[in-house]
């Protein structure tokens, strides 16, 4: 009878009843998909002038950008699928920082960084798992504690590391080596040549082709890489099947003989030192040295890029993209871009409503959705540009904005963020 | 035992059963590790370990030192309150950070706009703290109940936000003006009728206390009336425990949610008062940032107990002052960021294992004294 | 093909965990084909060729049917990969060659309950099990599954397997073993033939003294309709339906029960009725229509509710007895006054709940995990009774419970009704069914596809009505 009431979890507060009818993404629709995003973005810069929407400067840094939250992703979504949550992401990436820097600046390597950021990030994802899988204690609780923790540790080593080094101080290391970057060779000029075209599309085109193919950190492809080589791992080996099976059932995975302690063990350290590395990435690549609150909240939009994808690689990765995207925006004339970005929410409002209205036949629901349009439009076209204070703030309004559109139509692994006991079975 | 009723000690220590001491073991540990883990550490980077901590002990009992303790550990209190409520039915409240810091800061601009007498002049100073507070945390209260939005992310977001929204309006084109002597920008100060005057209640020193930390142990005490003694506490508590369970008892669980939300802003909302109508009558950029990170470190500590929360912020605010002399010995006062940092992490464990040994121990203590009953099948869970 | 047989408690599945490494032994020998084994997991004990069927499923509904099958010893190309053409072929190979039609690219959750249960022997075979563990596999299935079940399982024993078959279903025993051990307390108190013995003689050595039987005696069913239920529709995912078109009245002192294979919408109707799920149609209480009220006005208005699953939805299990008794009744006296609880008052009822329903506790203070399954289902029923019911759903209310206590349980059912309340009596246990109710009522896919009179209806005929064959009839 006690198994009962563990075999079938309680969801946590309003979770969906059912899960959503499965939606398989094929290479056509992603290209279509893709396609759309393209024109819709060549005609919002079109119309606004605001060139930053598709130069190669802001895809390049939206790329950048979105490494680190997309690393953060992957870290949840190994946490995740072997029924650890994760909330302690933020803490484990904020240890990536330091120890980034600090083994890039030791060894005088940008390599000895980013592995010294994914060790220090490892470090944080194992006293997380001490902490949820041999203590039990509540996942969140013990992310916020580590979160709290390597604030504290970081804080504290930078003082008595960067600050006696030259350039360094207390909240700051010294400039940091980065990793080599590569181009596409002989596409560069001829790309550059087509953006400054200004021509509708094909000079969008070019600024994005060449944003994605000149000045690419190693790391950052070396990131990139990581994405199918989780899916790899995660849904193509005996391995990762049973490290998904601790997330679904752990109940069952250990009546067939999986070790649950073992595989929730290394997905949480794992998923530590892939928060660790998008630290490391942002100290070393993103930025050239460590500052203190560097991560700026990245940990915890990962694990909304996360939700967003509803548990996938790919999906995630898109999340990554949308939020890195928002970021880059921001950075480069923010006034102006994240200005401009207003009307493509318009623009994508008004096609989900369109949507809800003909294929959904929900009148209430596209009213509301064709009112914020309407909305919105007002914003946009009253005034000019966005403060520079809310700029700042683009990616963590898109999170909200896109959480509270997804939410509901999710399905997260049946066990995750329960405490599971050994021989719970019995 | 079941035969007497339970003594206010049993009650105060929140447990009626003998294994409330048991509770007390968990901190001690916590707190005794941590300590261990210090001296570690200092050992490490060539300072003394003992002889620095018993530096700090005695420089945390100087008579200032103990008043900077105790007004610390009024809004340290007041943050914890607020994240105990949604800790209380498994809501996890992280944005009481930009709630409290978007309630101070338009309090502080309202205060110093208006003239009223004293007592109106305080009121409707909290009175704008606790609206806005609540109502930045009824925005993530909604996302979730209406869009079934995870509390966690929401309000780390709305944090981010918030910041934003501050440092907005904190421009001199709208609220801010230059503070005196300094190149730093504020609201406009507050005249004297909204002030709260302080208590000289520690001798041997100038500084005093804040006057609102009354308002911390009056919220301590509602807090605990709320959520023990009345129906809307119970049907709080009996959400946190067990959701499906509250539901089929007639909760709803999606007001609660929402209402739950609200009343952890409107506390949350308090947070900035005692430093703002105490001491600095004015939101400038150095007010201080981070108490709802530290409010959530305090309720774990006190284990979402108004008692335990005193004693966690007493604590925190205590290690905080003590990290005064570390300066002066040239040793980084971040080591406290880690000695608490530890003693959460650590406390958290203890109070699970603490927690799992009582289950078991009364598990087996009503088994043995039914033992005349037949066995049944199965573990109770 | 080996039974083992012992009243729920016994201690019948705490041996067969025993023999599958879950739970290890405190002393004693097991052997297997003469070598004598010991197992610290599982993993040691489908090493020696034992598998095991577990009454509650363990399967991943999110993963695919070949996921759940192969985990845990995964065919490999290349050292890593799964190498799933491999598997495909073999789950398709043992599905056909032993007639368990099993698709393995279906995700489980889409499968039913039948199907879930053939997945199970599935993965038990694949591992190359020659020792097969059944833990009250018929628990969750209707006759007609039960007998192909049992087909498949004679196919398996012509194989040459061997079949351990935990069970307290007695027919289903004399049916099917070809030995049976029968389990008392822990300890086996007869080894028997199942040609020697009779369902009686068997059920005596079980329970050990007399049998207890629901049984309802006089008819107290009135004229007054207590509460009436017409034209519910409860819709699941936005389009199916999941109960469609129910109607019913309950007098009072009647008592209707619903029976139905598990997940035939009695969850959602049940719900429905108590206002925990959003529902079209009528439900009128007495002279008012309450399908507008919220959960706490219907239970305010006198609805008892004893849930299916009382430690998801009956208690608070961190929580003591005297907070329990609160629960659900927390805007009434003796718990409140106005927004105030009433210690003292609620207090004072938990003692004499715990007295008058002998709920076996040390005291009040102590938490509700702590009890036994049966005492806190006494709590929950003496909870209920105590709010004045007029109405009271009964969900599978001597599920898991010990003998004593489903006796005393059907006693305070029976004395209820006798007082005239009416209740709505759910149940998979369907000699419970026809014992208490006075009207029956058969539910199929959302549906009330028969009514039949529970003084002359038998089991089978009851079962054959459960899966729609009785539809035609």
């Amino acid at each position: 009878m006690s198994q009962n009431a563990l075999a079938t979890p309680e969801a946590p507060f309003l979770r969906p009843e059912t899960p959503a009818r499965r939606f398989r993404l094929t290479w056509r629709t992603l290209l279509l998909a893709l396609g759309a995003l393209v024109l819709l973005l060549s005609f919002t810069r079109s119309v606004t002038g605001a060139v930053d929407l598709t130069s190669a400067g802001a895809i390049n840094a939206a790329i950048a950008l979105a490494i680190p939250i997309g690393l953060a992703g992957l870290g949840g979504l190994w946490a995740e699928r072997a029924g650890v949550v994760n909330i302690g992401l933020e803490g484990m990436m904020i240890m990536g920082t330091w120890c980034g820097a600090w083994g890039a600046i030791q060894f005088a390597n940008p390599w000895a960084g980013v592995v010294a950021g994914a060790i220090g990030g490892a470090l944080g994802g194992l006293l997380h798992a001490i902490a949820t899988v041999t203590f039990g204690v509540d996942h969140i609780i013990s992310g916020v504690a580590i979160t709290i923790l390597s604030e504290g540790v970081t804080r504290f080593l930078s003082k008595v590391t960067f600050a006696e080094m030259p350039g360094g101080g207390d909240s700051q290391s010294p400039p940091v080596p980065k990793p080599e970057v590569v181009s596409l060779p002989l596409v560069g000029d001829p790309l550059r040549a087509l953006e400054a075209e200004r021509w509708f599309l094909l000079s969008d085109a070019a600024g994005i082709l060449r944003g994605l193919t000149t000045n690419v950190s190693l790391l950052t492809i070396l990131a990139i890489l990581l994405v199918p080589l989780s899916y790899y791992v995660l849904w193509r080996t005996a391995f990762g099947l049973r490290l998904r099976s601790c997330g679904e059932s752990p109940v069952a995975a250990e009546s067939l003989g999986v070790n649950v302690y073992l595989h929730k063990y290394v997905a949480v350290v794992v998923s530590g030192a892939l928060a660790g590395l998008g630290g490391a990435f942002l100290a070393q690549v993103a930025a050239s040295a460590y500052r203190e609150g560097q991560t700026g909240g990245r940990g915890f939009i990962g694990l909304a890029a996360m939700i967003f994808g509803n548990w996938r690689p790919g999906g995630l990765a898109g999340g990554a993209l949308l939020f890195g995207y928002t970021d880059a925006l921001q950075l480069r004339r923010g006034g102006e871009s994240v200005h401009a970005l207003l009307l493509v929410v318009v623009i994508l409002l008004v096609a989900v409503a369109v949507y809800q209205l003909v294929r959904q036949n929900r009148t209430r629901a596209a009213l509301i959705t064709g009112v914020a349009a309407v909305a919105v439009f007002v914003v946009f076209a009253l005034t000019d540009s966005i403060p520079s204070e809310f700029t700042s703030v683009t990616p963590h309004i898109t999170t909200l904005l896109v959480l509270s559109l997804a939410a509901q139509r999710l399905r997260p692994p049946a066990a995750n963020g329960m405490v599971y006991r050994r021989g719970q079975g019995k | 035992m079941s035969a007497k009723e339970s003594t206010f000690a049993d009650r105060l220590l929140g447990r009626v059963s003998p294994a409330g001491l048991l509770s007390l073991v968990a901190p001690v540990t916590a707190i005794v590790f941590a300590a261990l883990v210090t001296m570690v550490i200092l050992g490490l980077i060539g300072a003394p370990p003992v002889d620095t901590l018993v530096a700090m002990g005695e420089y945390a009992v100087r008579p200032r030192s103990i008043v900077l303790t105790l007004n610390a550990a009024t809004y340290f209190y007041l943050s914890a309150l607020a994240v105990a409520i949604g800790f209380k039915m498994n809501l996890f409240n992280i944005g009481v950070d930009g709630q409290y810091r978007l309630a101070a800061l338009t309090a502080a601009a309202v205060g110093g706009a208006v003239a009223l007498p004293a007592p109106l002049h305080v009121a409707l100073i909290i009175f704008v703290a606790v609206l806005v507070g609540a109502g930045w945390a009824a925005i993530a209260g909604l996302l979730k109940v209406r869009r079934g939005v995870s509390e966690v992310i929401s309000t780390i977001m709305l944090n981010a936000i918030a910041t934003a929204l501050g440092s907005w309006l904190l421009n001199k084109e709208r609220l801010a003006v230059e503070v005196a002597g300094s190149n730093n920008i504020g609201t406009k100060p507050i005249p004297a009728s909204g002030q709260v005057p302080g208590l000289a209640i520690v001798s041997g020193t100038q500084t005093k206390v804040f006057g609102l930390i009354l308002l911390s142990i009056a919220m301590g005490v509602l807090f605990h009336v709320v959520i023990n003694r009345t129906r809307f506490g119970f049907d709080l508590r009996a959400t946190g425990r067990s959701e499906p369970a509250a539901v089929a008892s007639g909760v709803n669980v999606k007001r609660m949610i929402l209402v739950s939300m609200i009343l952890s802003g409107a506390v949350a909302g308090l947070v900035g008062m005692p430093q703002l109508l105490g001491s600095s009558y004015s939101y400038s950029l150095d007010f201080p940032t981070g108490l709802g990170f530290t409010g959530i470190a305090i309720a774990l500590l006190g284990r979402n107990h108004p008692v335990g929360i005193a004693f966690g912020a007493l604590l925190w605010a205590f290690l905080n002052t003590s990290a005064g002399i570390l300066q002066l010995k040239k040793i980084s006062p971040d080591i406290v960021n880690i000695m608490q940092g530890v003693i959460v992490l650590s406390v958290i464990v203890a109070y699970e294992l603490v927690h799992r040994y009582q289950v078991a121990a009364e598990q087996r203590r009503v088994s043995r004294q039914m033992a005349n009953t037949p066995a049944e099948e199965g573990t109770p869970a | 093909m080996h039974a083992v047989v012992g009243e729920n408690g016994a201690g019948k599945s705490t041996l067969m965990k025993i023999l599958y490494g879950m739970q290890r032994p405190d002393e004693g020998r097991i052997r297997v084909n003469g070598a004598e084994v010991g197992f610290r997991s599982p993993g040691d004990a489908i090493g020696v060729g034992i598998g095991m069927v577990h009454q509650h499923f363990m399967l991943a509904g999110n993963l695919t049917v070949l996921e759940n099958v192969i985990l845990g010893s995964e065919p490999r190309k290349r050292g890593v990969a799964i190498d799933f053409g491999a598997a495909r072929a073999r789950i398709r190979e043992i599905s056909d060659s032993y007639g368990l039609g099993i698709d393995p690219d279906v995700t489980v959750e889409d499968l039913g309950v039948g199907a879930r249960q053939r997945v199970e022997i599935l993965k038990v075979l694949y591992r190359g099990a020659r020792i097969l563990i059944l833990d009250e596999p018929t628990a969750v299935l209707v006759p007609q599954e039960v007998k192909e079940l049992f087909a498949n399982l004679r196919e398996l024993v012509r194989e040459g397997l061997t079949i351990i078959f935990i069970s307290h279903k007695l027919d289903e025993v004399l049916s099917v073993a070809d030995a049976i051990t029968v389990i008392r307390r822990g300890t086996t108190v007869a080894e028997v033939d199942p040609k020697d013995v009779s369902a009686r003689q068997l059920a005596e050595l079980m329970v050990g003294s007399e049998l207890p039987s629901p049984q309802t005696g006089e008819s107290t069913v009135t004229d007054t309709v207590a509460i009436s239920v017409r034209d519910l529709r409860v819709h699941s995912d936005g389009e199916r339906c999941v109960v469609d078109d129910v109607s019913f009245d309950i007098r009072r002192g009647e008592v209707l029960g619903i029976a139905g294979v598990e997940g035939n919408g009695q969850a959602e109707l049940v719900e429905a009725i108590m206002g925990m799920r959003p529902a079209d149609g009528e439900i009128r209480l007495g002279e008012h229509d309450i399908s507008g009220w919220t959960t706490l006005r219907r239970r305010e208005a006198g609805i008892g509710y004893i849930p299916e699953d009382r430690h998801r939805h009956g208690l608070l299990l961190e929580a003591p007895l005297w907070e329990n008794r609160i629960l659900g009744h927390q805007t009434r006296r003796p718990n409140v006054k106005g927004p105030w609880i009433d210690r003292a008052g609620a207090r004072e009822d938990t003692r004499r709940i715990v007295e008058s329903y002998d709920v076996r506790t040390p005291g009040i203070d102590v938490d509700a995990s702590a009890l036994s399954g049966g005492n806190q289902q006494k709590l929950i029923v003496g909870r209920e009774m105590s709010g004045d019911p007029v109405f009271l759903i009964a969900s599978h209310p001597t599920r898991g419970v010990d003998v004593g206590a489903q006796a005393a349980i059907w006693d305070h059912l029976r004395a209820a009704r006798a007082a005239g309340l009416a209740v709505l009596l759910i149940s998979a246990d369907l000699d419970e069914l026809i014992g208490l109710s006075d009207t029956l009522r058969v539910i199929l896919r959302g549906r009330i596809v028969a009514e039949v009179d529970p003084k002359d209806v038998t089991p089978e005929r009851l079962g054959s009505a459960m899966t729609g064959a009785g539809e035609a009839a």
